[in-house]
């Protein structure tokens, strides 16, 4: 009864989807009021609706209804309930309802949002997404409905695939979906600003505050994403460059470009079409990287669902809508020109560059992630692009970007120059080369140049980010929350840099063969084996290993590494044990019996590597604080003052 | 009795996907430091035939085991990194390297990022030159803050 529940409540939700595409988009260009007026309604309608079909299916997962088929796939009586509800997301269909329910909340928060904004913007954006709704509600209906049940009932469910039982893999995909989607709504307001024909100041500073949330929930999804991969995978390492990983980042790339972008056509007036084109482009890689994903087209860790018709209806999907929004923007590129200047040093400057190197980092990724498909095209069979290939290419754009940052938060908008902070960012630059330096060479032991310049580049972001608000602080002026929240943003980017830095440099990684008391050392600790015991989880067994860590002779923790054997699943896994200390992690896997008492173990020392996510986490917050500063909310508060003035001299 | 022969079947499936998920941990003795770096050097470079996306180092399959033991013996014999990575590529293709090769064929992909370089940076230029032009005769839109007044003339 309820899955029956849940697919109606789709089919309702398409139809109201349907409708408010057609009054949101047609309304204002047929000047029909009504149907402007009957957008909100349609929007309620189809979130009640599609939250009504997502609470069936949690249900479905909750009541272990295994007659439904992809309850029955994805979960088992046995599992937790956490891991029930986290299972409505751990495959294909499921992921997909996640994302039309989001969308319906961004939808919602769009809504209300926008309420204050004329009627009719309002109205455009809104149906524009209420077209992406339908279109993903049509997709899911035709070729994964969760709901479909099973002729014959299973006694049990196959179990959520082990790798997903873990928190950080369960609030990944919601966190992550909610950043691809929420590059939906920069979209629409891209859409509707071109369907008006009206792309101003006002827009980008409507636009803002939208695009950098989304992009706050994209960087928290992809730090959930790698932390993830780096304790449970055990390989290791914090990105791997999988093409998935890829998927997710290069939409995040083009959003930083667009946050930026937005700052200039906000400030100035300038690059509106680069910017509509960039908004354009972030949604479309966040479809292509749901489609790359979804369709199996990429042989990766993450593609569980293998399912080309599915990627042939999302590709078309893509191609209508991209191709829809690219058309008006074609048509309407014209009237966006603007006739103010800027001098080669001014902050214009500096943000197209990053805009350049954003977009050709971007790019870079692009051409790796679709290297393989276009080889096999090309007769020149399969094809792997690796980190060989991406660290060096992605370095290219990144390390000039790095540096004009650091000089380019001071420049002046227009007239250009640092306005008399040149001699101090001479000095930053010496402090943080002499930091930068000692902590490679002195203390890292580091040979090589990259160690030593991207260590210096990450210090003087940060200093560099510190000058201006210790000089309001010295003089006592007040720091406005977008200026706070963009030098949080830039001294977590710095972090991020010298601690990566870092980690790729100086990580010690050793696999030892150990009898029971015998120990190893690597990167300055020394790891004493202490034998293997059984383990006994709810749905797993195993073996666990006891390992004692110390330093210079001080006990520094006893770690416990598992393998675990899932019993539905015949799944083996390793469960690292992962330690925080003194700012290294250290990381021991177990792996298997060699025979007569030894085992063999893997030990990392990743110094500085809990950073990366800490800093990546703390970039988040900068742009959510940033969101939050008053004069997005006066803005709103005058317009509504504009409507009501309007509507006063209509009467 | 069909649930006992539905697992029955999916287990080999099972199988073949558990494996790569647990890893390969596998210590291994080179007589100096030299080789063993790059030993290891090669074993992250390659990519394990049979599992999804990764490295022979970490691949607990035994074919990756078998090829670890290849590397070992070709370098124990004196082979070049070179000569070694064309050995396993005239096997397996390009696949099994992970950094693609410079042929004419994938030079778009080495060439990508300089191309787009370059297009950014003629962009740039002529972007830049264009607006210092319009610098001196500077009609700069009016502040959206006076919003209100513009709406209310567009209004009317």
């Amino acid at each position: 009864m309820i899955p029956e529940l849940g697919e109606f409540a789709l089919i309702l939700a398409l139809l109201l989807a349907g409708l408010q595409a057609l009054f949101g988009i047609g309304g204002p260009a047929l000047r029909r009021e009504r149907w402007v007026a009957a957008v909100n309604p349609a929007v309620a309608g189809q979130f009640v609706m599609v939250a009504t079909s997502m609470g069936c299916l949690v249900t479905a997962f909750v009541q272990n209804n295994f007659t439904v088929r992809y309850v029955a796939e994805n979960s088992n009586s046995q599992l937790p309930l956490f891991y029930r509800v986290a299972g409505v997301w751990g495959a294909h269909s499921g992921s997909l309802l996640l994302w039309i329910f989001l969308l319906g909340c961004w939808t919602v928060a769009t809504a209300f949002g926008t309420a204050r904004l004329p009627k009719q913007f309002s109205a455009r954006v809104l149906g524009v997404l209420g077209a992406i709704s339908f279109g993903f509600l049509l997709y899911t209906l035709l070729t994964s409905n969760p709901f479909i049940r099973l002729t014959t009932p299973w006694a049990d469910g196959l179990g959520l695939n082990p790798l997903l039982q873990d928190p950080g893999l369960a609030g990944h995909p919601p966190m992550l979906y909610t950043g691809y989607v929420g590059l939906s709504v920069a979209f629409a307001f891209a859409c509707a600003a071109l369907l008006e024909g009206k792309l101003d100041r006002e827009w980008a500073r409507w636009t803002r505050p939208w695009t950098t949330a989304a992009w706050a929930f994209l960087t928290c999804g992809i730090v959930l994403g790698s932390w993830w991969a780096y304790y449970t995978l055990g390989w290791g390492g914090f990105w791997f460059w999988d093409p998935v990983e890829n998927a997710s980042f290069m939409p995040w790339l083009m959003a930083t470009a667009l946050i930026h972008s937005l700052a200039v056509t906000e400030k100035r007036g300038l690059f509106k079409s680069w910017t509509v084109l960039l908004a354009v482009l972030g949604f479309s890689l966040s479809l292509i990287g749901t489609f790359l994903v979804r369709s199996g087209i990429l042989i990766s860790v993450h593609s569980f669902a293998v399912s080309p018709g599915r990627g042939v209806f999302l590709l078309t999907f893509l191609v209508v809508m991209i191709g829809a929004a690219l058309s008006l923007y074609a048509w309407r590129v014209p009237h966006l020109k603007s006739e103010a200047g800027f001098e080669l040093t001014a902050r214009e400057s500096f943000l197209l560059f990053n805009n350049i190197l954003l977009v050709t980092a971007c790019g870079t990724v692009f051409a790796g992630e679709m290297a393989p498909i276009i080889s096999l095209a090309l007769g020149l069979g399969k094809l792997s692009v690796g980190p060989p290939y991406f660290n060096p290419t992605f370095l290219i754009s990144m390390l000039p970007l790095l540096a004009l940052l650091a000089v380019g938060i001071h420049a002046r908008w227009k007239r250009g120059g640092l306005g008399g902070q040149g001699r101090t960012l001479l000095l930053t630059l010496a402090a943080a080369a002499l930091v930068g330096c000692v902590t490679a060479i002195v203390i890292f032991h580091g040979r090589g140049v990259l160690a030593p310049v991207g260590m210096t580049l990450g210090t003087w972001i940060i200093f560099s980010s510190l000058i201006d608000p210790i000089e309001r602080l010295r003089r006592r002026i007040a720091i406005p929350r977008a200026v706070l929240g963009m030098t949080i943003a830039h001294i977590a980017l710095g972090i991020f840099v010298f601690s990566m830095t870092a980690v790729q440099g100086f990580t010690a990684e050793r696999d030892v063969a150990l009898a029971n008391g015998a120990s190893a050392r690597a990167g300055g600790y020394t790891f004493q084996f202490e034998g293997v015991g059984p383990l006994h989880g709810r749905d797993y067994g195993g073996s666990i290993a006891k390992v004692v860590v110390t330093r210079d002779g001080r006990a520094v923790a006893v770690m416990h590494p598992a393998t675990r054997m899932y019993w539905v699943q015949h799944t083996v896994t390793t469960k690292s044990a992962v330690l925080f200390h003194d700012g290294s992690n250290i990381l021991v896997a177990l792996g298997q019996n060699l025979g007569d008492g030894r085992w063999s173990l893997r030990l990392q020392v990743r110094p500085l590597v809990s950073f990366i996510w800490i800093a990546a986490l703390i970039m988040a917050f900068g742009g959510l604080l940033a969101i939050t500063d008053r004069r997005y909310r006066i803005e709103q508060a005058r317009a509504q003052e504009t409507v009501a003035a309007l509507a006063g001299g209509k009467t | 009795m069909r649930l006992t022969r539905l697992a029955l079947a999916l287990l080999p499936i099972a199988l073949l996907l558990g494996a790569p998920w647990a890893r390969a941990i596998a210590p291994t003795q080179m007589p100096t430091p030299a080789l063993e770096a790059r030993y290891e050097r090669l074993i992250h470079g390659f990519r394990c035939m049979q599992c999804q996306d990764e490295s022979l180092a970490n691949s607990p399959v035994s074919l990756a085991a078998d090829m670890r033991r290849q590397i070992r013996q070709m370098l124990l014999a004196g082979d070049t990194d070179r000569q070694i990575r064309k050995f396993f590529v005239s096997r397996y293709g390009y696949f099994i390297l992970f950094k693609p090769p410079f042929v004419w064929k994938t030079a778009w992909l080495w060439l990508t990022p300089g191309i787009l370089l370059l297009v950014g940076a003629v962009a740039a230029g002529v972007v830049i030159h264009r607006r210092t032009l319009l610098v001196q005769s500077d009609h700069e839109e009016p502040d959206p803050r006076d919003g209100l007044t513009r709406t209310q003339e567009r209004g009317r």
